[in-house]
Parts: structure tokens; C-alpha cells; sequence
């Protein structure tokens, strides 16, 4: 797909491998240079069924030398996503993308982000990029209990530069109770460790999780970050599908990654999004 | 700097581009953007007296000469609609409002152009023409003058002559027919005020070469786009010729230039969809930019001028 000569025809591509996360979370790995940005996403084909829009979890170098690949985490939530999960290694789906905008900072910046169950995914390709600018990261990862929480393993392994926080709502693992708690606690912090303020707040995950992140942003000046998700089509803001008020702009294009502010000012944000036939639905 | 404004069946814009049935329109907010970005005017998506799904994704994608699309008319309804017109008249409208109608069979179309008649809309555009969605007998009903007089009939009916109080009723016309301009003057003597033409042409279908399926879910798409400017062209000056009445040109415009082109064959106003892909909602502005330019460069006082000047 050359999304520069506006050619957004699907890329057919055989699933390189599959990796079970929990029982209903699977990551999809595809070998394929994808040129994307930490943040961005793409539009899945499950040919005979739907195509669906879908973070890119990493993108980049793979095991193999020379090999570049990218990763979709996705949650089985619907008809979808239930055929893509009876889908093997090999198999062949189809990728259009990468759309939206991108998670954005500077170099040797000290990073916190917030993730509420799968937006950990994300936010690990996030980690991972801002690591190797340089970047400190406080990880914060929020989930119902210890067995869902997502990615724990593949973000110790970024090494001392990033710092994982667990919550959780059963105090399985971490701080029992809300992500955003630990996320307010570390934000008072003065100096962690010598890391220095925390200069942005990243968040993706529940749309009322991500605005009290951008509430807590606000309270310290801070910049943040957040992912919006909404019903899609196009991706490419055509259709109109993820308009959002009382802006109308297309969280496919201005987004899905808006400032906090903005998305703050956006009259539905943490209120409502629309269905597949444009109905407003309450989150 | 040349006049811009039009009227069009006695409803003024503030310069002849509209945003096509279709594109964006999902909601009363990215219509009041799409005019605050230079649009003299927009339409909204088909509007159906109960809900309709549409089909299943992908349902539409780009190349660098067309665009296909196959989202099959989803809709919430009449029920949204009365929520989206209450939502982009607040405070005064920022520009006309075209109301698009569509419906499987006649009797229905009479249903919802009297339910739309309430909200007061600027212009009603009756959709007959779009290739994803057939009659009862398989064929849209802008392609047999009889069935489209038909529909237009029923809507005149209910929606009441034409007149002061009363918005235009104006047909989207199908290209997909070998005589668009018998088509035309079956409305016009049925009562039509106007036309927008053409929709989208084929429908076509584009096949993927590794799963050797068609791409689209539905597996047809009516095509758009920078490649069927000159389908729009020639349909718009048979629609003009034969009718004399006002019309929408709509189909393949990109650039200022290619609006005036298609003021030449005789479009009073001129639909724009498929350039939001290549040129952004932004792309509006810059368009009515072109045209003034291109009016200023060869003298043209008023673009009023120019309304099919080809005959």
C-alpha cells in the first residue's frame, strides 16, 4: 500500500506468527515494512467477514536479522474479531495503513503513560521508540486483575530506563485500585530517582480513564496525549464515520492521537461516541 | 475578485461548491466544518425513514485515478436526522442545507420526503441513483424514466408544488443508463425544480490478486474520482440541455478548474466528495481560491457568466 500516491488498496499478508496473551487476547505478527509511528493504526481485513481498525503494538526490527515487522494486539470482542481468532500462522489477511496521527516527544524526556487493559499494547511500541531517543518512562498499567494484565514481560525487558506500575482492582498485582491513582501519585513526586518531573503524560485505554489523565496533566501543566477510539470506515477521513463534536473533525485523521487539551475541548469526549449507523451511544 | 454567489432553484450559496451526498455528513459538526472551510453549501448522507446497516468492510478504498465505495447507504434514520438538522441550524445555519432522501420503493419515498419536508430543508435531493442499492426489480430507479417520474410524482405530492415556503425537490441522477437526458426531462415533467448529477458510476469491482476475491466485502462499488470527470461532463450538459433546468454538477472535481469546466456544461452549483480523499475537507477553500483566480486571470466579473456557455 503506497498511502502517499493515494493508494490505499488493501496489502494481503499471511499472519507470521501468533501469540496467545490471555484467553481473549491474541497478538498477530506480520513481516512487512510498515513505516509507521508509535501510536498510529492500521485497518485489518478478515477477507468474507469485516475489516476492523486496529493499533500497531511495535513496528520495526524483528528476531530475524534484516527482518522488519510490525504486531496488532487484538481483544476478541465481536464477530470480527472472533473470525480472526480462528485463523492460523499463514493465513492471509489484508492491511491497509498506517493512519493517524502519532505519539510525539523529545529526546531524553521523562515520560509517563498510562494504559487501561489493551492500550498497553500501544503503548509498548511507545516505550520502545521513546527509549531509544533517550527518554525515561514511568509504565502505568491498569487492569481488573494480575492475569490480565497485558505485556508486563516484553516492558521489563526495556530495560531500567522504563519503570512498570502495576493496579489493579482486585490488588492481585500493584496498587489495588485505580491506574489513574498511581499516575496522580508519581505526578506529585518532586523527583523520581533522579529521572527528573515527569514532562508528558501519554494515556490509551477507556475514554473516561484517559480523561482524568488529561485532568491530572492539566493540574501540573503538562502536555498529554491521548488515543481516541471510534467507529471507522475509511480510515482516511472520507466517510465521516469518527467525526467528533463539536469539532467535526475525523479522529481517523486529526487523531486518533489528539493533545489533551483538544481532545478536553472535544463536547463529546468522555461522554458518548457513535454506532456503525452514526447513533450517538453513551460510553 | 469575481462574484461567486449563485442561486440555485431560488436558494442562495455563497459560491457554487457543495459538499456531495455521502461524504462525511454523518454529523450536523463536520457539516458546519466542512462550510467554515469554504463550502457554500453541503448535503447530507441519504437519510432513510428507518434504520439501514450498509455493508460490511472494507467497504471503500482510493487509488491515485479512482475511489470505490460500497458503504450501501447506512443510515440511523429519521429519528438522527431531526437531531442533526436541529444540531447545524442552531444558531443559524452556516450555509444551505440539501436533504437527501432515499428509499427502496416509491410509496416510501412519499414516507420520508414528508417527514424530511418538516425539518425545512434548503433544497430536497431525491437519491434514485445509487448503484448499491436496487429497486425491487433490480435496477435503480434513475435508470427507467417511468419508475424515476414515478418517484418524483409522489414526493411533488406530498412535499407541495413549487412556491414560496416550499424547498426544491431536485433528483440525483444515475450516469449508469444510456439516455440520462430522457431520464432528466421524465422528472422535469414530473416536477422536479433541479438536478444533481451524476452519482457515482458502475458500479466496478476491483479483484485482490493473492486471495483472488474481490476487494470490497460487497464485492461492487460505484466508482469516483478524478476518472469520471468527463462522464460528469457530458451528463451534465445532456441533463442542461435537455431540461434547461439547474443542476449540481458532481463527479471527478478536484481543482477549481475542473468546476469551472463543470459550470461550463452547465452546472449552476458543483458537488464535491471524493476530493476530501485527495485534497482534505481543507481541499474546499482552496478550490473557490482556484475558481476566483481563475475568474480574475480571464476576466470573469460574475461566474454566473459561464453557466453552460457549451451547448
Amino acid at each position: 500500500m503506497d498511502v502517499k500516491n493515494f493508494d490505499t488498496r488493501p496489502e494481503v499478508l499471511p499472519i507470521k506468527k501468533i501469540v496467545k496473551e490471555t484467553d481473549t487476547i491474541k497478538t498477530f505478527v506480520f513481516e512487512y515494512d510498515l513505516g509507521s509511528k508509535p501510536g498510529q493504526f492500521v485497518m485489518l481485513w478478515i477477507p468474507d467477514v469485516d475489516e476492523k481498525p486496529f493499533s500497531i503494538a511495535y513496528d520495526g526490527g524483528g528476531a530475524e536479522a534484516g527482518a522488519r515487522e510490525f504486531w496488532l494486539t487484538i481483544a476478541k470482542v465481536g464477530p470480527a474479531t472472533e473470525a480472526l481468532f480462528e485463523l492460523k500462522e499463514g493465513d492471509l489477511v489484508g492491511v491497509r495503513g498506517p493512519f493517524g496521527t502519532s505519539y510525539e516527544w523529545k529526546k531524553g524526556e521523562h515520560l509517563a503513560l498510562l494504559a487501561g487493559g489493551y492500550g498497553a499494547a500501544p503503548l509498548y511500541g511507545v516505550a520502545r521508540a521513546a527509549v531509544a531517543d533517550g527518554c525515561k518512562v514511568e509504565f502505568i498499567v491498569g487492569a481488573r486483575s494480575a492475569d490480565l494484565l497485558l505485556y508486563e514481560e516484553r516492558i521489563s525487558e526495556l530495560g531500567s530506563d522504563v519503570k512498570y506500575h502495576a493496579a489493579t482492582d482486585d490488588g492481585s498485582k500493584g496498587h489495588k485500585g485505580y491506574n489513574t491513582e498511581v499516575l496522580e501519585e508519581i505526578l506529585a513526586r518532586d523527583d523520581d530517582d533522579g529521572a527528573g518531573p515527569i514532562d508528558r503524560v501519554f494515556a490509551c485505554g477507556p475514554e473516561v480513564m484517559m480523561k482524568k489523565a488529561a485532568e491530572l496533566a492539566r493540574t501540573k501543566d503538562l502536555p498529554s496525549q491521548l488515543a481516541l477510539e471510534r467507529y471507522m470506515k475509511c480510515g482516511f477521513g472520507v466517510c465521516g464515520q469518527c467525526c467528533v463534536d463539536d469539532s467535526g473533525v475525523c479522529v481517523c485523521k486529526e487523531g486518533t492521537v489528539f493533545d489533551g487539551e483538544r481532545a478536553l475541548s472535544f463536547s463529546e469526549f468522555g461522554k458518548y461516541h457513535r454506532d456503525s449507523v452514526g447513533r450517538k451511544v453513551e460510553w | 475578485m469575481a462574484n461567486l454567489k449563485m442561486t440555485y432553484c431560488g436558494v442562495e450559496f455563497e459560491n457554487p461548491t457543495v459538499l456531495a451526498s455521502g461524504v462525511l455528513g454523518v454529523t450536523a459538526a463536520s457539516l458546519r466544518r466542512v462550510v467554515e472551510l469554504g463550502a457554500g453549501g453541503v448535503t447530507t448522507k441519504s437519510i432513510w425513514m428507518e434504520e439501514h446497516k450498509g455493508h460490511k468492510n472494507p467497504t471503500m478504498f482510493g487509488t491515485k485515478e479512482y475511489f470505490l465505495n460500497a458503504v450501501g447507504l447506512s443510515d440511523a434514520g429519521i429519528e438522527k436526522a431531526r437531531g442533526l438538522f436541529d444540531e447545524y441550524s442552531e444558531g443559524g445555519r452556516p450555509g444551505p442545507l440539501i436533504a437527501s432522501v432515499v428509499a427502496g420503493k416509491v410509496s416510501e419515498f412519499e414516507k420520508i420526503a414528508g417527514e424530511i419536508v418538516k425539518l425545512k430543508p434548503d433544497v430536497i435531493e431525491i437519491n434514485i441513483s445509487c448503484p448499491n442499492v436496487e429497486d425491487e426489480f433490480g435496477v435503480p430507479f434513475a435508470c427507467e424514466a417511468g419508475l424515476a417520474g414515478e418517484v418524483v410524482k409522489v414526493v411533488r405530492g406530498v412535499v407541495g408544488g413549487a412556491g414560496s415556503g416550499v424547498p426544491p425537490v431536485i433528483v440525483k441522477l444515475s450516469p449508469n443508463t444510456p439516455a440520462i437526458g430522457a431520464i432528466a426531462s421524465a422528472c422535469a415533467e414530473a416536477g422536479a425544480d433541479g438536478f444533481c448529477a451524476i452519482n457515482t458510476v458502475g458500479p466496478g469491482m476491483a479483484i485482490d490478486l493473492k486471495l483472488r476475491k474481490p476487494v470490497l466485502t460487497n464485492r461492487v462499488g460505484g466508482l469516483s474520482g478524478p476518472a469520471i470527470k468527463p462522464i460528469a461532463v457530458k451528463c451534465v450538459n445532456d441533463v442542461w440541455k435537455a431540461t434547461g433546468l439547474p443542476v449540481i454538477g458532481t463527479g471527478g472535481v478536484m481543482t477549481g478548474e475542473d468546476a469551472i469546466e463543470m459550470m461550463m456544461a452547465g452546472a449552476t452549483l458543483v458537488g464535491i466528495g471524493t476530493m476530501v480523499y485527495y485534497r482534505g475537507a481543507e481541499g474546499f477553500g482552496e478550490i473557490v481560491r482556484e475558481m476566483n483566480e481563475w475568474c480574475d486571470a480571464n476576466g470573469v466579473k460574475d461566474l454566473s457568466e459561464i453557466v453552460g456557455v457549451v451547448k
